[in-house]
């Protein structure tokens, strides 16, 4: 990186608030090291995607970000909270203002659409029922699943379906942070789209940030504002996607301008 | 949120004191409730206190005026839900003043939209005022969305639908029990193939399943029957002991354990053992869709999972129930031989001259039947399994309930069959 690269960056980095803050990152599984002195920022209001190859230990960032696994070592902050260190209040705190969307669903199966997405109100708020089921409706409305779904068990959904209802699940208690997980992995190519176009939407709107992991090259060219590539245990670079074509690295190059990549690129210029 | 909000809303974080004058310049604004939406970016972080949101409402000659105030979101909704909940439209146009809101997020946007809906519901005006660029897109996309108001659907009351459901319950335990007997005929079809061409039988899973429901279970039945027999003898040594008979202790463990006891409890251990496992194990397999690929691959379920099951208890259940024969008797002669002084040998001499081998070939030729039972109840149970993982433990439960109510049936009717023939 040249000078006025590095300029350029603290520039930017000046301007925008990060909301999540990973220095350091180091993550191993008995021999296996996943993550070696990661560093990756995340910046208020925008969608973030996260590529790698399989193995590359993106589900594993994203679940060591939320906390469902303890690192070796290095720091993680969300919101200005050290989230792996910190008081147990203020992560309980800053727990509330996260959403997690996993990549079957995982919706509760003996819940309906609209129990699940009340769970979360019904144990953070002091709301009424009558209140929480409206406000549980209007969610599974704004993800854009018919109002008839609300009485239905996630076994009664096809799979589009589930990941629209887990999106709305992750959004009921209206987070800053929304963490998606393959989020249109399995989806036909215009669930897919329309998936996609939905995050966009809803980015606007409620002003969220998305923490997305994702293999899907029309994801990223539709609604990504960065990429950051896993790969060799790190970010190997981050930036938007125009950059990408011009790293000089034979997976990302591989990755980027791929038959499939120059597809996607052509589709995301005719939105 | 475009670009140019979100460069707002920093700055408004930034700087202190660009948020003060905003606010001072809202202040302006409600005595006067202009009608311009001109107030200053706001966009708390979550992290700083919130104010508490209150909802207050005068009525004058021009209309009605609702004024909001405070951080409206999710998390602080139940401060106002009281004071929502009582607005109600009179007819008269209304205003809703939003200057001083301070932070909104969906909820407060649901809100804010029902509020507007249900003022409007008998065609008054209503304006909302002093809403903020960021905040009217989300009250825009949120009104959009607004599902109807759709009531919870209450299940129906009354008597004539009390006597419906009895209805119902009778025809779907009817058909339930159609179909558990289709499943014992299916199964013992595959059990007749199986035994005319034996090559079918799947040998792995066989001695498996064998090793799981039978030598796994070695210590619980030896002991289970050990105590029995340490039990009987003991409550019989004090019930004999009043008439000076209590040589006859002998017999009344060998014949209670062989004829009954030992085969019997041994089953209801196997019921909630194996039984629970293979409604779970198969039960998941159908959650999962694999006894559809199954099927799908030309594979039959119940030959590749239910006849290695079945066959397992049928070979493995006799065993056991032998094992916790013996050790019931064990457990009896030393029980004996402490509290009543029946020595070992007059143990055994006594067992061989009064007990013939017909009490324990009545006892063991019931282990084939309670195999059967348990095994077919199981797997019934298990392809019964819809959906969900609740579905899962309600059909185990229902599987070990039911096979430990049969085998207990079936005893009772080889007990009545066994007197009447005078066995």
């Amino acid at each position: 990186m040249d000078g006025a690269a590095l300029q350029n960056k603290t520039q930017s980095d000046t301007k925008r608030e990060a909301v999540i803050r990973v220095r350091h990152l180091t993550n191993q599984f008995g021999e296996q090291v996943v993550h070696d002195n990661l560093d990756l920022d995340v910046w208020r209001g925008e969608v973030l995607g996260v590529v790698g190859g399989s193995g590359t230990g993106k589900s594993v960032l994203l679940r060591t970000i939320v906390g469902l696994n303890k690192p070796k070592s290095g720091s993680i902050e969300v919101l200005g909270v050290d989230v792996l260190n910190g008081p147990e209040e203020e992560r309980q705190r800053i727990e509330k203002s996260w959403g997690v969307a996993f990549q079957d669903g995982a919706l509760f199966s003996s819940l309906t659409v609209l129990q699940n997405v009340m769970a979360p109100l019904r144990e953070h708020t002091g709301i009424s029922e009558k209140l929480m089921a409206a406000l549980g409706g209007l969610k599974i409305s704004l993800v854009g699943l018919p109002q008839l779904s609300c009485s239905k068990f996630p076994s009664e959904l096809s799979g589009g379906m589930r990941k629209r209802a887990a999106l709305a699940r992750a959004l009921s208690l209206d987070p800053e942070i929304v963490f998606l997980d393959e989020p249109t992995a399995g989806l036909d190519p215009i669930g897919a789209a329309a998936y996609d176009d939905l995050i966009g939407e809803l980015q606007h709107a409620l002003g969220l940030t998305v923490f997305m992991v994702t293999h899907d090259l029309d994801s990223l060219y539709a609604i990504c504002d960065r990429i950051a590539v896993l790969a060799e245990k790190r970010v190997l670079v981050e930036g938007p996607i125009e950059g990408m074509t011009k790293v000089d690295h034979p997976w990302v190059q591989e990755y980027f301008t791929g038959p499939r990549a120059r597809a996607a690129q052509q589709k995301g210029q005719d939105r | 949120m475009t670009g140019f909000d979100q460069l707002h809303c920093f700055f408004s974080n930034l700087r202190p004191e660009f948020h003060c004058r905003t606010l001072a310049m809202r202040e302006g604004k409600i005595l006067a409730c202009l009608n311009k939406s001109i107030a200053g970016p706001k966009c708390l972080p979550s992290h700083t206190a919130m104010t508490r949101p209150t909802i207050n409402s005068e009525t004058s000659a021009t209309g009605v005026c609702i004024r909001i105030s405070g951080d409206l979101r999710t998390q602080s909704l139940d401060r106002v839900e009281g004071d929502f909940a009582t607005l109600m439209p009179n007819g008269q146009d209304a205003t809703i003043d939003m200057s001083q809101v301070e932070s909104l997020d969906t909820g407060g946007a649901w809100l804010v939209a029902n509020l507007v809906r249900r003022m409007s519901s008998n065609g008054a005006q209503v304006r909302l005022e002093g809403v903020a660029p960021a905040h009217s897109s989300l009250i825009e996309t949120v009104s959009h969305n607004l599902p109807d108001a759709a009531g919870e659907e209450l299940p129906p009351q009354g008597f004539v639908n009390w006597v419906a459901r009895v209805g119902q319950r009778t025809f779907g335990a009817w058909q339930d029990t159609l179909s558990i007997v289709g499943f014992l005929g299916l199964t013992l079809h595959r059990l007749v193939r199986t035994l005319i061409m034996p090559w079918r039988l799947r040998r792995a899973a066989l001695f498996s399943q064998m090793e799981q429901v039978g030598f796994k279970a070695l210590p619980i039945v030896s002991l289970m029957g050990f105590l029995i027999g340490v039990v009987l003898a003991f409550q019989g040594a004090t019930q004999l002991k009043q008439f000076g008979a209590e040589i006859f202790v002998v017999e009344l463990i060998s014949i209670s354990i062989l004829r009954e006891l030992g085969i019997l409890l041994t089953a209801i251990i196997v019921a909630g053992r194996s039984g629970s496992a293979f409604t779970a194990s198969i039960g998941s397999m159908k959650v999962q869709e694999e006894i559809d690929a199954m099927r799908t691959l030309g594979l039959d379920p119940i030959e590749v999972l239910v006849i290695p099951r079945v066959v397992a208890l049928l070979i493995m259940l006799p065993i056991l129930g032998f094992v916790a024969d013996m050790a019931g008797l064990i457990g009896g002669a030393l029980m004996s031989w402490i509290d009543l002084g029946v020595s070992p040998g007059m143990f055994l001499t006594r067992l061989k001259e009064n007990t013939g081998v017909a009490q324990l070939a009545v006892g063991m030729i019931k282990a084939p039947f309670f195999a059967l039972v348990i095994g077919v109840i199981a797997c019934w149970q298990a392809m019964q399994v819809k959906g969900s993982s609740e579905s899962v433990g309600q059909r185990t439960t229902a599987s070990v309930v039911q096979s430990i109510f049969m085998v207990i049936a079936i005893d009772a009717l080889f007990s009545i069959f066994f007197s009447e023939m005078g066995i």
